[in-house]
């Protein structure tokens, strides 16, 4: 008996995989059945549904990306404190001194991949005709993606803290003193006050929700970062299970039921 | 006696990287040279009577012999790098010339335009494979060239440009896929034979059938990410300071579509409301497209609407954009040619004229009617309102009455189909994203600022 064999009698490797390897038509079934990771799938799929040239691939490349995304980030989060003291500093530091500093450039060119390949993927899908019935809330759903995909993004271009960041940010972010009605100087505003005094103010209007002060300061660093690592993640988590759920309940990528 | 200029067309590192990326272009073509000589077949070559009848040649041939001068342009590279000074391959000024003096936003957002309607005329055309390759290997031979220019290398070489580029071959590549299926199966339907999604179109097992490629894809990915963060270093610039504004200040570059747009649009309809539009437009479009065709295959012909208005806003008006505002937008957001200098202190004339100046001073000769300072709202609305009247009418025309007058006359069979309130948000999509272009051609044509401008309560249009 050899080793491996031995592995695989043994009780412990039994309770994790509940079937033989997946060699023969049956336990290929069953592997995907019996697998969190790969019940994500349907047992079988239609081959054009999983030909290159027809899929580009672009989704599950764009899922990939956020898996890295998530893996680099929580490494680079060990390292990067930010605040106006260690911010810039520790990006310097990843990029000359820590070990497998590199993370930052993956992490930073998965970023800018990422949103190429949602744009693709939306691209895919509009020109195959996919989000047509009986997918039309899924498109929904992705295009809220893309909204998140590139919120992301631009929360994380500040967290370097460099002339790069903060001036990308600041020219971004100007556009919400524009917002009608609730940005200080959109249009509207000034009908918002009460005998007088203005509700809308640079201290109280849409940019400030957003930048957590009067101009990209220390409280917008803060802001950025916790949308970025934590509150823009969780959502759209949420939605690619979603997203992916709704997948399989609309009877896979494409074609009518 | 060698010329010493700081800002070098030439430099060794610039040579070597060239010489590999010729020496990888031969190997691309000698490729090509066989795939051409076992599928190509042959042609008559004559010389315009001087070889007679002429002889028969493989088409290959030709490709050799391009494939051949790129190597030997690649040894020159390869072996000539330590001399910069007395290398001579490179952009030359005569090109260099009429593309710059040729280049400003006007030609541009006309050029991408013209490309993207040649591209649907086309189609049967540009999507063989000869017609890809040469549009391939033309491209990547302009951008080699132009890296011998210090200005256009200044900008195109930035880290975080460079995405950019890849991102123009990609979406180039899968546009020319698209249309090719398309026309394939545009093809067979014409001809009554089954789609090419509906061939060979049985249930397999996902495992493996799908995990492996599944795996396979990420085992590159993965590998294609490191080896971009090795080779290419995330930018990193000085320190953050409030104090020290660069010139220009851009937004990240997915954003710059938007930025161009503040050009013709205030901060409130650039930067607000069309984006806001955009992912409204995006998210209602299955809702709008009641045309039940063309779902889960590729094709033109079923979907000529829906397909060329999303590739109208998503090319020229999107990704184009995005080029403009990247690769062409310097100091003080003034346009600069592929290769100028972006210098801080060029000047461009500004004399932009709003709607009702045009009306009351140049139309009438009179006076622009004048808000007295530190009237209340109710005061000023009236003046504001005469003031502005003919431009709030041709806003008013252009959202309410132009979308009826469409579905009477040129969109019926829509309206017939889709119904009032899909129609009408259909038609309202459709006009602002024409909004854009057409402000782009009254800029140019009249130097007309705002439609409608009423900065007394940022309200301009």
């Amino acid at each position: 008996m050899s080793v491996g064999d031995y592995i695989r009698g043994s009780q412990i490797w039994k309770s994790i995989f509940r079937h033989p390897a997946p060699v023969d038509r049956r336990n290929r079934v069953v592997v995907m059945l019996t697998n969190f990771f790969l019940h994500l799938h349907p047992v079988s799929v239609k081959q054009q549904g999983i030909a290159l040239s027809y899929t580009w691939c672009m989704g599950g490349i764009t899922f990939f990306l956020f898996l890295v995304e998530t893996i680099t980030g929580v490494l680079l989060m060990f390292y990067y404190r930010p605040t106006l003291e260690f911010a810039f500093n520790d990006i310097l530091a990843l990029r000359d001194v820590t070990t497998l500093g590199i993370m930052r450039e993956v992490h930073r060119w998965s970023a800018h991949a990422m949103v190429i390949t949602v744009w693709l993927h939306m691209y895919r899908v509009f020109l195959t005709g996919s989000y047509k019935p009986p997918r039309e809330f899924n498109w929904v759903i992705g295009v809220l993606l893309l909204v998140l995909t590139l919120l992301l993004s631009f929360t994380g271009y500040l967290l370097p803290w460099d002339q790069l960041a903060i001036w990308a940010i600041t020219v971004g972010s100007n556009m919400a003193r524009a917002t009608p009605f609730l940005g200080y100087e959109g249009p509207g505003a000034q009908l918002l006050n009460i005998g007088g005094y203005d509700l809308i103010t640079n201290g109280s209007d849409a940019r400030f929700l957003l930048l957590g002060s009067r101009f990209v300061g220390e409280a917008t660093l803060n802001r950025f970062y916790i949308l970025h690592c934590v509150a823009i993640p969780l959502v759209v988590s949420l939605l690619i299970a979603i997203h992916f759920w709704r997948v399989r309940k609309d009877g896979g990528i494409s074609q009518p039921l | 006696m060698t010329h010493l200029t700081h800002n070098p067309d030439l430099t060794s590192s610039v040579i070597y990287g060239l010489g590999w990326v010729y020496l990888l272009m031969f190997l691309m073509n000698a490729y090509w040279v066989r795939r051409s000589y076992a599928l190509d077949g042959n042609c008559r070559l004559s010389l315009g009577g001087i070889l007679g009848k002429g002889e028969q040649i493989p088409v290959a041939a030709f490709w050799a012999v391009y494939a051949g001068m790129l190597l030997m342009v690649a040894v020159t590279h390869l072996t000539g790098w330590k001399n910069p000074q007395q290398f001579s391959l490179q952009m030359p000024e005569f090109l260099k010339e009429p593309i710059n003096r040729a280049s400003n936003p006007v030609a541009f957002f006309i050029g991408s335009t013209t490309i993207y309607v040649l591209m649907i005329v086309l189609r049967k055309w540009w999507t063989t494979p000869t017609a890809g390759w040469i549009l391939l290997n033309l491209s990547i031979l302009f951008l080699a060239l132009s890296v011998t220019d210090y200005d256009f290398r200044q900008i195109v070489g930035k880290p975080d440009n460079v995405p950019i580029v890849a991102m123009l071959y990609i979406v180039g590549f899968f546009t020319w896929l698209y249309f090719k299926k398309s026309v394939d199966n545009d093809e067979r339907t014409a001809a009554g034979r089954p789609l090419f999604e509906q061939e060979n179109n049985e249930k397999v097992l996902t495992w493996p059938d799908l995990v492996y490629s599944e795996l396979i894809c990420m085992v590159l990915l993965t590998a294609v990410l490191i080896a971009w963060g090795i080779v290419l270093q995330a930018p990193l610039e000085e320190p953050a300071s409030a104090a020290k504004t660069p010139n220009p200040s851009k937004a990240p570059w997915y954003f710059l579509g938007l930025q161009e747009m503040l050009v013709y649009f205030d901060p409130w309809m650039a930067g607000v409301v069309l984006p806001s539009v955009i992912l409204v437009g995006l998210m209602a479009v299955p809702y709008i497209d009641f045309n039940k065709a063309g779902n889960g295959y590729y094709t033109f012909n079923e979907r000529k609407f829906a397909v060329s208005t999303f590739l109208f806003g998503f090319l020229p008006l999107w990704v184009a954009m995005i080029v403009l505002g990247t690769f062409l937008r310097g100091p003080n957001w003034n346009f600069f040619s592929p290769y100028e200098f972006w210098d801080v202190h060029k000047l461009e004339l500004l004399n932009n004229i709003n709607l009702s100046e045009l009306f009351w001073i140049k139309g009438l000769g009179r006076p622009l009617p004048v808000v007295p300072p530190g009237a209340t709202f109710a005061q000023q609305a009236p003046i504001i309102l005469l003031r502005e009247w003919l431009g709030l009418v041709g806003v008013a025309f252009y959202l309410v009455v132009l979308p009826n007058i469409m579905a009477a006359t040129v969109f019926k069979k829509y309206y017939v189909k889709m119904g009032f309130l899909r129609y009408m948000v259909l038609a309202n999509l459709m006009l602002m994203m024409m909004s854009l272009p057409i402000k782009m051609v009254l800029r140019w044509a009249v130097n007309l600022k705002y439609i409608v401008a009423i900065p007394e309560w940022f309200f301009n249009i």
